[in-house]
């Protein structure tokens, strides 16, 4: 090999390189977080949980975000715990899909299989005491009764779903026709 | 052939059966006791290296299927911060039990070597097999691996939500059902269930 130290000179070359980009890299790095650091304090969540109560700002352009100016980021509320007391909830309103008064997490309703069915299914629910699903769930569309549930009613949480802790987002003053009836000044009294 | 196998075997015995000449008793016990730990030590090792997750998932057979599957689930990730791995639920933990098993273990090395489920397509396929002869296994040792950590009689039933305490009263308590009659598919996905009895 003639041109070893060609070689060499190249292999010094780039340690030498290697070495001044290095020292660069190091002396430049802490530099550059340090410029970028008040930036980022400035930008870190201002807003509060609190703010989630706040009257909505004026440059704000969006309602979902709690109040919080576009330019800031919220901090999200608490996660809300889905409530698994196993009592049984009045419907608000008749023929509501009663809602799930347990907590259905990982529950399976797949084309494999349907977890909710393991204890709702007209077959099942003696042994585990649960409330049979409604015998309507059984029919087709032209009300001709199914020996397993019907296809079209498979999906339990299409229609019934959990209640969580969460505070409504939005105020419902709604009352059902016993209340209002209950309002009403008798008038037909005698 | 034969006879040559049968001078060698006799030259072997005669060996065996004779009083060591040159090394003493005391060189030969403490030698064979220092070699049998090292031996013992050494196929712990393996055994146990064999029964962990990373061992498991190292397979993509294991990694993008049931691993996957695995992740979402209470077993995975939780509160507390204690994790079921693949072994303590699919390996015994009582030593012959274990080695029984691990015995087993060859047949899926042969469907590793020859790709029995080497897509997810195949998998699929297979998954109904495959689920059947673990809740088969676990039905037979009457959940074994679940009551591992899942004492019945550590359970606090007050602490359990109304129905989940009833249930478990009336069924496991009285010893009619075992865990896995009612809880298959907890950590993995189920199969097509058509027509097998849940709980």
């Amino acid at each position: 090999m003639r041109d070893k130290p060609v070689v060499a000179i190249a292999l010094l070359a780039i340690v030498v390189a290697v070495a001044v980009g290095y020292a660069v890299g190091r002396k430049s790095a802490p530099a550059s977080s340090a410029v970028s650091e008040p930036v980022a304090a400035a930008q870190k969540p201002t807003a509060p949980a609190s703010a989630t109560e706040a009257r909505p700002a004026s440059n704000q352009i969006d309602a979902i975000r709690r109040g919080v100016p576009i330019a800031e980021e919220a901090s999200p509320p608490v996660m809300a715990h889905v409530e698994n007391t196993d009592i049984k909830r009045v419907r608000a309103y008749p023929m509501q899909p009663p809602t799930i008064p347990h907590s259905i997490d990982n529950y399976q309703i797949d084309k494999n299989s349907n977890r909710c069915l393991l204890c709702h299914a007209r077959a099942n629910a003696d042994r585990f005491q649960a409330p049979p699903v409604s015998v309507t769930h059984y029919m087709d569309r032209d009300e001709q009764i199914l020996a397993t549930i019907s296809p079209r009613r498979y999906f339990c949480t299409q229609c019934h779903v959990t209640q969580t802790d969460a505070k409504p987002l939005v105020a419902n003053n709604f009352k059902d026709i016993d209340t209002v009836m209950s309002e009403q000044p008798v008038q037909k009294a005698n | 052939m034969w006879p040559r196998i049968k001078s060698w075997a006799a030259m072997f015995w005669r060996t065996m059966r004779r009083p060591s000449v040159h090394y003493s008793l005391g060189f030969l016990t403490l030698g064979g006791f220092i070699a049998g730990v090292i031996f013992w030590g050494a196929f712990n090792t393996a055994l146990e290296a064999t029964n962990t997750e990373a061992f498991c998932t190292s397979c993509h057979e294991m990694h993008d299927n049931v691993f996957q599957e695995l992740k979402t689930t209470i077993h995975y990730t939780n509160r507390s911060g204690v994790r079921a791995t693949c072994p303590d639920c699919h390996v015994p933990h009582r030593w012959t039990d274990k080695i029984a098993r691990k015995m087993q273990a060859s047949q899926e090395v042969w469907g590793k070597i020859f790709g029995t489920i080497n897509t997810r397509e195949k998998f699929l396929d297979n998954r109904l097999e495959l689920a059947e002869r673990e809740w088969a296994r676990l039905k037979a040792n009457d959940s074994l691996e679940c009551r591992n950590c899942h004492n019945y009689a550590s359970m606090d039933l007050t602490r359990q939500s109304t129905r989940a305490a009833q249930i478990h009263q009336r069924w496991l308590g009285t010893g009619e059902k075992t865990c896995i009659d009612c809880h298959k598919g907890i950590a993995h996905h189920l199969p097509d269930m058509a027509g097998i009895p849940q709980g």
